[in-house]
């Protein structure tokens, strides 16, 4: 079993676990890749043979470096062909990770298109606090949909469970439409949930923002077809192949800042639904829920009525990297009340229209 | 809802350490068990996290699987692992392309796991475009069936750079060897009639595996004795992936998605960063993703403008988010500075002086009809290549490949999940490259300009009476 893997270690196992076939260089030859490199050798003399080519420096990119590559090549995609985008912000890691991709695609020029939050009104403070900081940081436009005030102008009732995740899907249709945008991003990953492992990396949706699974585009290559009709918009999900550790790994190589809930840190919780609930104004025990202290952090940041803390000394994005790599169970099923209505709730609720 | 105490050891060390990306597609017909091979992947490489596998575990039991006393994996259904979305789990069926995802210590692993039995051409193809590697599932009890032959002959076509037969269910035939060998015969020869293999495009691997089982899947078996090959998934984990192959070719290319230009609007955080806004404001360079190649500052680079006259420059500079690279390679998302104010624009290409030729408004090509709405000569359609889009009529449909033959019937249509050959007049001329040679700049998509639908995966193909030393001169 390897323990340590560094980019030269690399390039020996892989010549080294070759070792039964023919050496790399040689393998590169028998395959079809031979032909247009042989084609060319012969156009454009070159100093090497097409073998001695592998092991270039920098030739071998991290899965990282692919990945962040593919992202910035989808936004620069969605800015270049639509006409106004925005991109989902709540603050949360995934959102936040987006939002740094965005800074690198087009530096060094400002972020082109605004952000949006869909504000459940049961948000932590210190994450609204963050978004602010950031919106200010970068210079830009921030729009806000707010589920309150649909609750308050009777265009949507609180639900029994006191949940309000699911009820940000008409402010975020409503935003949409009323700023015009054709192309909104989202930082869902397709890792998170069975419904989101057919998301395609753009996907339309209709005039009532539905979802319709069984109609999707085919997507084929790196060529993203965005083409809709009046009405119809597309989301953009760049991060689509990112695991949840891709994204701490992420995180921590490029030292992106993250509101602190996300870090461990000591919290009055309750125990609800086999999660700890933060106490707070819209999050209260019941009788006989014991309120304690104890030291927790988040795996993701939703509504403060639904979204669990899991138990963790993880302080520092390092002991986040090893914790997520540790994990034995999946970053929704730990901590999101709503996931855990039915099987197929999130199903349901992208069908609808939800991120 | 335990607190997990643990020290990490030098697994998770290794696992939070950097890796590479491989992408690989699966093909099979359906009850050849492909869906309990990529379940026995994710499990055994310890992909499936405990509530996952706990919910598998509990339908697995409402259904009675495995049988009375059955334990271990043996009483778990692993192709629901694989279950997607309702309306598959009420018909027992897939729909689409899932992916899933799961790490070893060597490399991250995106599986695009394609239904075989529903519009597998479909299906194969978009699992095909972006896999680096594609397994290709045969039951050891039925050997090489057309639809076998139909799944080789569309990853040759795609050019997937590796193929892996996985011969399933050698518990079944008892791990026989002759079984297994007769059958790696047949592959091998279904392999050199369309030239799949040692000496043609892509390389051609066969492997005895029992997914319910486990042999030869994540570790070698020792029911096969007379396989001496590795197992699966060391396999997968040390091909090289496709961009790291076509990141040595000479012919660098870029198609220009956006050219970057803030003139007064700099990042206020790149400024606070100390970013000097003055030396700045004349900025511009022009951003892509390096479809394949490499580029060295100082390289000589021809621009492609459609119906221009080809222009050559120097590279002056490769920018990333403020690093000054001083080579970049495929598939990185980059800025280039050029040393001459030229005006290009998304849509153009840059590529490596005298490998590329000039842009074509003819286009023969191999198509892969995705859409229930047939193609008929005559049709106007979108085509869209690289970074751009331009109008097409379809003048000739010239044949449709009969998959399983692998021969060419004549047709004025093609229907869905088709495969067949056509020439189209473009309103404006492009790129076009040899898809064989080039993978990303000779892939294109047909778009229906009424709904924007995707209606065929395109592939170029030369022009009939080429002649070779007019090519790669600009």
């Amino acid at each position: 079993m390897r323990t340590q893997i560094t980019n030269e270690d690399l390039e020996l196992s892989v010549l080294d676990n070759d070792s039964a076939e023919t050496p790399i260089a040689a393998q590169g030859v028998a395959s079809g890749l031979s032909e247009p490199r042989a084609g060319l050798i012969e156009d454009q003399p070159r100093g090497a043979g097409a073998g001695a080519a592998i092991g270039v420096a920098g030739s071998r990119l991290s899965s990282l470096d692919t990945l962040e590559s593919e992202a910035i090549h989808i936004i620069r995609e969605v800015v270049a062909e639509f006409e106004k985008p925005a991109l989902l912000f709540s603050g949360g890691k995934d959102s936040v990770v987006m939002l740094h991709l965005a800074t690198k695609a087009f530096w060094p020029g400002k972020v082109p298109f605004p952000v949006l939050h869909v504000d459940t009104g049961h948000n932590f403070p210190e994450v609204i606090d963050f978004r602010d900081r950031t919106v200010e940081r970068l210079g830009l436009k921030l729009v806000v949909g707010s589920v309150q005030e649909f609750i308050d102008s009777g265009e949507l009732a609180e639900r029994a469970d006191g949940t309000r995740n699911p009820l940000q899907t008409v402010p975020l249709l409503d935003a949409i439409q009323r700023n015009k945008f054709d192309a909104v991003f989202g930082g869902g990953r397709r890792d998170e949930d069975k419904a989101r492992a057919k998301e395609r990396i753009l996907s339309l949706r209709d005039e009532f923002g539905q979802w319709d699974p069984r109609n999707q585009r085919p997507e084929l290559w790196n060529l993203y077809n965005g083409r809709h009709t009046v009405g119809q918009h597309v989301r953009a999900f760049p991060i689509s192949n990112w695991t949840e550790l891709d994204v701490w790994r992420y995180i921590e190589r490029e030292n992106i800042e993250l509101p602190g809930l996300y870090y461990a840190h000591d919290r009055e919780v309750f125990a609800r639904d086999g999660m700890w609930r933060a106490v707070g104004e819209v999050s209260q025990p019941r009788e006989h829920e014991e309120v304690i202290t104890k030291t927790v952090r988040y795996r993701t940041v939703g509504d403060m009525s639904c979204t669990g803390a899991v138990e963790s000394a993880a302080a520092t994005v390092r002991d986040v990297v090893i914790e997520v790599a540790a994990s034995t169970i999946t970053e929704r099923g730990a901590t999101r009340a709503d996931d855990r209505i039915s099987e197929a709730a999130m199903e349901d609720r992208k069908k609808d229209g939800y991120f | 809802m335990s607190t997990e105490t643990f020290l990490p050891g030098p697994d998770l060390v290794a696992a939070a350490l950097p890796t590479t990306l491989f992408r690989f597609a699966t093909a099979g017909s359906v009850d050849d068990g492909k869906s309990t091979l990529v379940g026995r992947l994710l499990h055994d490489s310890k992909a499936i996290l405990a509530d996952q596998l706990d919910a598998v575990a509990r339908t697995s039991a409402d259904r009675g699987f495995g049988g009375e006393g059955a334990t271990g994996t043996k009483a778990i259904d692993l192709a629901l692992l694989t279950d997607g979305l309702r309306a598959e789990r009420e018909q027992g069926i897939t729909i689409d392309v899932a992916y899933r995802y799961f790490a070893t210590d060597r490399r991250s692993f995106i599986l695009a796991d394609c239904p075989g039995h529903v519009q597998y051409t479909k299906n194969t193809v978009t699992g095909a475009s972006t896999a680096d590697a594609v397994v290709v599932l045969i039951d050891a009890r039925k050997g090489v069936l057309e639809q076998t032959r139909r799944h080789l002959s569309v990853l040759q076509l795609l050019r997937v750079a590796h193929v892996i037969v996985a011969v399933n269910k050698i518990d079944l035939v008892d791990f026989r060897e002759d079984v297994f060998r007769e059958i790696e015969a047949d592959v091998q020869q279904v392999g050199r009639e369309l030239g799949l293999g040692s000496d043609g495009v892509a390389d051609l691997r066969v492997i005895p595996v029992s997914a319910l089982d486990g042999d030869n899947v994540v570790d070698a078996s020792e029911r096969t004795p007379w396989y001496d090959g590795p197992a699966l998934l060391e396999v997968l984990e040390t091909l090289p992936a496709a961009d790291e192959l076509e990141s040595h070719l000479e012919s660098f290319r870029f198609p220009v998605q956006l050219v970057v230009r803030p003139q007064g609007a700099l990042a206020p955080d790149a400024i606070a960063g100390g970013l000097d806004a003055e030396a700045y404001r004349d900025y511009r360079a022009y951003a892509g993703q390096i479809t394949e190649g490499s580029v060295k500052v100082g390289d000589q680079v021809s621009i492609l403008t459609p119906g221009q006259a080809p222009r050559r420059t120097t590279v002056t500079g490769i920018d990333f988010a403020g690093d000054e690279l001083t080579e970049a390679v495929a598939p990185q998302s980059v800025a280039l500075r050029l040393a001459d104010e030229f005006d290009v624009a998304r849509g153009d290409t840059i590529a490596a002086a005298g490998t590329i030729r000039e842009a074509s408004a003819d286009l023969y090509a191999a198509l892969c009809w995705l859409s229930p709405k047939p193609l008929r000569e005559g049709t106007k359609v979108l085509v869209k290549h690289g970074t751009r889009t331009v109008q097409a009529l379809v003048r000739n449909v010239t044949g449709k490949l009969d998959l399983a033959s692998f021969g060419l019937e004549p047709t004025t249509t093609l229907e869905l999940n088709d495969i067949g050959h056509a020439q189209l007049r473009l309103a404006a001329p492009l790129p076009l490259e040899n898809y064989l040679h080039h993978r990303r700049t000779g892939a294109f998509l047909v778009i229906d300009p009424l709904d924007g639908n995707t209606l065929a995966a395109g592939l170029v193909n030369d022009h009939p009476g080429d002649h070779e030393d007019e090519r790669y001169s600009i």
